[in-house]
């Protein structure tokens, strides 16, 4: 078929329908080909939705989005193996409307999202995967598809194809994906009834509880926690490096197993069945490992670029954010008459530097290193920090004077003084 | 040649969830498909256009995102599709259902005459397999069900010759025009849409007929008053009272405990001992 | 969120009141279905079922034969006696030789208008599905298909018939209130065999067809058997092993194999495990598979959800290994082991080999 469209995204996933909705509701033709049965069915998430992000491309999503529960309380759990030390934040802020996050269920959002996509009239085609883009010399020109009279040409194709994006590295865009780039995270959905949910976590209404960790549920190896809040259901998961999997050689599932069964942790799931499994890939990298994300006739946006803030477990507003800014760069250009070369598409990335995306992922580029490199982040230290506040708050005759210098003994010992400067230093040089 | 293909869009029941506390459905999320079985009546309709030419026509009865199953049919290869919809089919059981799709492909009948209609065996929802030939008998249409194979279709006699499956094998059955066709699971592998058709499939309008425009007078006859049954109850299974018997045996070792059970069992149940005897003798 | 309560619901109608002329429907029917000279069990199974229907509302019960003038028609309607049946209508005819559509909808329609009963119960296979929705349909009357069980319900003198639904998650009964005959079809070996009595004697009342050859439109050309003999006949063993998903691999399916040589059984298995492609689909029980009631059922490395459930819950004595301690399987199991099926398995086999060397060495 001879069809051409302005803009071909491929992916419809949180960055793809970004750009799509954006570019559509400009007047672009654009043609979105996502390769699941349906928009969200291959895509996992957490979930949190940020209101910011989403905001900036449909203002009034909350009048008819499917959303879980806007988040008044975020809780930071450091774990040992039987105990937890954590600040909890809670803010009556946070319920009061326009509420900032909330969680939702994927499936869910996707389809409310994808149906704005195509509201706003653009062409979406599923189970349809993009095996190739269409070169002419350097340019990209269009994809190939892996079905028959599969070709379709375009302008610009922005490549929303997720974390393991198979068309960038085709391309050459960018190198193979290497496993200290990428977690591996599982999650289940616990059902419990409303009402003993809310009692549990203190909430009413449609306020939600946000709760992430770190500490020995990862096992040394690299990784976070996090137990979200639905209606009627928690979300529970955790990740870890896949370089430390493979050296570990432990299985996500077992770890995920094993907390669930933390003290701390188990009585939150109580009553609760297990009714939905689901794993996938989350880019890790950082700033340090962004690919390419612009050239002749093509964008990158999303999971694709690697763009997830691992600090702050951010990722779908980044996505959301570079998928829209893509779109706007695109809108732009054509305003301007100007071709779809890679001078021209350097814009994008200018958007992005000028905006939190960038400047967050460069804000953290050192980090996922210096943890890799320095596990006892993970491992002593919540170790230490847990004893510590036992210790404090155990009463049993023992002057407080001596507790402190118990307490300092015990950092000294496990990491020695120069250790201890040494590691203030890296946690400064991660966090600045 | 004109065929009708029935189709129904279900939930994909493998993914169907039960609220563990309250026992409800918990449809969230589970993605609603076109009814398998159907999907082997569509490719032999279209394998059938592809040998004779003309054309084929999917139609459903259903709510308005029923649609999407239609569109799935487009992107098959089908010509045109047809969305039965109307609040007062709600309700409706297999007889009621089988009165509205008979009404509405008369009515397609008198614009482009019908030579064909195909429906799928059963549902994975209802599991009846009563529709197809209500349908059948309804307009007239000569029954074949659990078809294995079509050997032959003459258009110029108006005869068709198809293979029906049977207890220990299959018979040969030779009938006229217009009838109607169930196929057997299995027979057939579905075609991978072509991008024309996917694309065709995304951009297709697709026909929406109420009540009126199905040709449907007597209202008496759809929905929740056209059926002659009714769900009175929807439960969970009985648990048996009686939980099994763990067997426990001295040192837990599977050796113990498999000589324990084998023992329970030859006392407790003689009969059992004596069939496993004579079976192994 | 989309949530359907599931909870029971109220039909809105309360009791009942039946038209007058509804009132007048008494029996109850089953119709007896053959096949090449001999009845499919189906209708035995069902006539069992139909006795304590007909007890229940103190009504009488008839098997329905249609078939080519002759012995064989009568030995039918015998059989139907020895299996519980007080009276047998029959219709004979050439044109009912072999199954089709057009004349035994006519022939079996025709009865219940002239005889009117005010239950007609069919068995789910090829042939009874293809008739019972045109019979439903040309009587305009309720059909509830698959049933795993019936009951009357005293209040309205009506049956209620209990099935699967979605997906088989859940069940749920359907009433034909206001219809008659109230036709339910049902699997093949979900109810129980009867017993045979030959000492019992039946009415046969006879009743023409009207149709002649030329009238019907679809002809039989043959017959064709398939080639492949040695089928498993699941639905009529007596031991059945049976493995699932517990067993992690193809490989580790052969244990299942090797305990059923020595009991001399025949291998069941579970859908994922049909589906994986370790055995051919004929040996899948369930819901979407075979329905079976050996005496005796051992299922190793199965869960025992729903949809496996409602396929074997009739074995007499069921036989659940399953690493799991609280594995749905052993709220219905007669016995169980808490334990890997990969190492019970031969261990199990063993056991059943000592046993039998026992056996021998004593008969």
């Amino acid at each position: 078929m001879a069809t051409k469209f302005d803009a071909i995204v491929v992916g419809a996933g949180p960055s793809g329908n970004a750009a799509a909705y954006t570019l559509a509701k400009s007047g672009r033709k654009v043609l979105q080909i996502e390769r699941g049965e349906y928009p969200g069915s291959k895509n996992v998430q957490g979930a949190i939705l940020y209101s910011d992000a989403l905001e900036k491309i449909i203002p009034d999503f909350r009048e008819d989005a499917p959303l879980e529960r806007h988040v008044i309380e975020q809780r930071l759990w450091v774990l040992d193996d039987e105990s937890f030390i954590g600040s909890h934040y809670r803010s009556d802020g946070f319920n009061k409307p326009p509420y900032n996050r909330y969680t939702i269920i994927r499936a869910q959002f996707d389809k409310w999202f994808s149906q704005k996509v195509q509201d706003a009239g653009a062409l979406l085609i599923c189970e349809t995967t993009v095996s190739d883009l269409l070169m002419d010399g350097d340019r990209v020109v269009g994809v190939q598809t892996d079905r028959l009279g599969g070709s379709v040409y375009a302008d610009v194709v922005i490549l929303a194809d997720g974390v393991n994006s198979i068309l960038a590295r085709k391309a050459g865009f960018r190198p193979e994906l290497r496993p200290g780039d990428v977690a591996l995270a599982v999650k289940e959905i616990h059902f419990l009834p409303q009402e003993v949910l809310e009692s549990r976590f203190n909430i009413s209404g449609d306020a939600g509880v946000v709760i992430e960790m770190i500490g020995k549920i990862t096992k040394g190896m690299m990784g976070t926690g996090f137990l979200y809040t639905n209606k009627e259901s928690l979300t529970i998961g955790v990740g870890c490096l896949l370089s430390d999997f493979k050296k570990q050689k432990c299985s996500p599932n077992q770890l995920l197993e094993d907390m669930k069964a933390h003290p701390s942790i188990k009585p939150l799931m109580e009553g609760g069945e297990m009714k939905e499994y689901a794993a996938h890939l989350i880019p890790e990298g950082g700033y340090n490992a962004i690919p390419k994300i612009y050239g002749d006739g093509w964008l990158v946006v999303g999971d694709a670029g690697m763009f997830v803030n691992a600090v702050h477990r951010e990722g779908s507003n980044l996505a959301m954010t570079s998928g829209r800014m893509a779109a706007e760069t695109v809108v732009e250009l054509t305003a301007a008459q100007k071709p779809f070369i890679a001078k021209n598409l350097a814009l994008y990335r200018d958007k992005l530097d000028a905006s939190f995306v960038m400047k967050d992922l460069k804000k953290y580029r050192n980090l996922p290193e210096i943890f890799h490199r320095n596990p006892h982040f993970l491992t002593t230290y919540p170790e230490l920090l847990n004893k510590a506040a036992h210790t404090m708050l155990t009463v049993d005759g023992v002057d407080k004077k001596t507790k402190e210098k118990q307490i300092r003994n015990s950092f000294k010992q496990k990491r020695s003084l120069f250790g201890l400067m040494g590691d203030a230093y890296k946690m400064w040089r991660a966090f600045e | 040649m004109h065929i009708i293909v029935c189709i129904k869009q279900v939930p994909d029941s493998a993914q169907i969830r039960v609220h563990p506390v309250t026992n409800t459905i918990m449809r969230q999320g589970v993605p609603a498909i076109v009814n398998p079985y159907d999907l082997f009546s569509l490719e032999e309709a279209l394998r059938l256009k592809d040998l004779h030419g003309g054309r084929v026509t999917a139609i459903t009865m259903g709510p308005p995102q029923a649609e999407v199953a239609l569109r799935k049919c487009i992107s098959f290869g089908a010509d045109d599709a047809i969305l039965v919809t109307d609040r007062a089919f709600a309700g409706a059981d297999t007889l009621a259902t089988s009165y509205a799709l008979a009404s509405a492909i008369s009515q397609i009948h008198k614009n482009h005459a019908v030579d064909m209609v195909f429906a799928g065996k059963q549902t994975i929802d209802g599991d009846t397999a009563q529709v197809g030939p209500g349908i059948a008998k309804r307009m007239n249409l000569q029954l074949l069900t659990y078809v294995a194979k079509i050997d032959s279709l003459d258009l110029t006699t108006r005869t068709i010759q198809v293979q029906r499956r049977a207890e220990g094998g299959v018979e040969v059955l030779t009938t006229r025009l217009p009838c109607l066709i169930t196929m057997l699971e299995g027979t057939n592998e579905m075609r991978f849409a072509t991008m024309d058709n996917m694309f065709r499939a995304a951009q297709y309008k697709i026909q929406t007929w109420d009540r009126a425009a199905a040709g449907i007078e007597d209202v008496t006859k759809i929905g929740l008053k056209g059926s002659p049954t009714v769900v009175s109850k929807v439960f969970a299974p009985q648990a048996r009272t009686d939980r099994a018997e763990i067997i426990q045996a001295e040192g837990g070792e599977p050796r113990d405990l498999s000589l324990t059970l084998v023992a329970k069992l030859f006392t407790q149940h003689p009969k059992i001992g004596e069939t496993i005897v004579r079976r192994a003798a | 969120m989309n949530a359907e309560k599931a909870a029971p619901r109220k039909s809105g109608r309360g009791k009942v009141e039946l038209d007058e002329r509804l009132k007048a429907y008494h029996g109850v029917w089953v119709f007896i279905e053959h096949e090449r000279g001999s009845v499919h069990p189906v209708s035995w199974e069902l006539l069992g079922e139909g006795r304590q229907l007909a007890d229940k509302l103190g009504v009488s019960l008839c098997g329905v034969v249609l078939a080519a003038p002759g012995l064989r028609a009568r030995h039918f309607c015998e059989e139907a006696f020895f299996h519980g049946a007080d009276s047998c209508y029959l219709m004979e005819d050439p044109v009912l030789s072999s199954y089709r559509n057009q004349p035994f909808t006519k022939g079996l329609t025709d009865l219940v208008n002239a005889y009117q009963p005010e239950i007609l119960l069919l068995g789910a296979t090829t042939q009874g599905r293809d008739l019972a929705g045109s019979v439903a349909t040309t009587l305009k009357t309720g059909l509830t298909a698959d049933c795993t069980a019936l009951n009357i319900d005293m209040e309205n003198r009506s049956m209620a018939a209990s099935r699967p639904t979605f997906g088989g998650s859940l069940l749920c009964t359907i009433l034909t209130l206001n219809f008659r005959p109230q036709m339910a079809t049902v699997r093949p070996r979900v109810m129980a065999m009867p017993d045979r009595d030959i000492a019992r004697r039946g009415t046969i009342i006879e009743h023409p067809l009207g149709l002649i050859e030329t009238d019907i439109v679809t002809k039989v050309l043959q017959y064709i058997a398939d080639e492949q003999q040695d089928k498993p006949q699941l639905p009529f063993a007596d031991i059945i092993v049976s493995g699932g998903r517990g067993l992690k691999n193809a490989d580790n399916f052969q244990l299942v194999w090797d305990l059923a040589l020595v009991l001399g059984a025949e291998v069941g298995a579970s859908r994922p495990v049909v589906q994986a492609g370790w055995v051919e689909l004929d040996r899948q029980v369930g819901q979407s598979g075979k329905t079976v009631r050996p005496k005796l059922y051992i299922a190793a490395g199965i869960s025992g959800a729903v949809q496996h459930r409602v396929g074997m819950e009739g074995s007499d004595v069921i036989i659940a290994i399953n690493t799991d301690p609280n594995a749905p399987i052993f709220d219905f199991a007669t016995y169980g082991i808490v334990g890997n099926a990969m190492t019970v398995l031969p261990a199990l086999t063993q056991a059943f080999q000592q046993q039998l060397a026992t056996a021998k060495m004593a008969g």
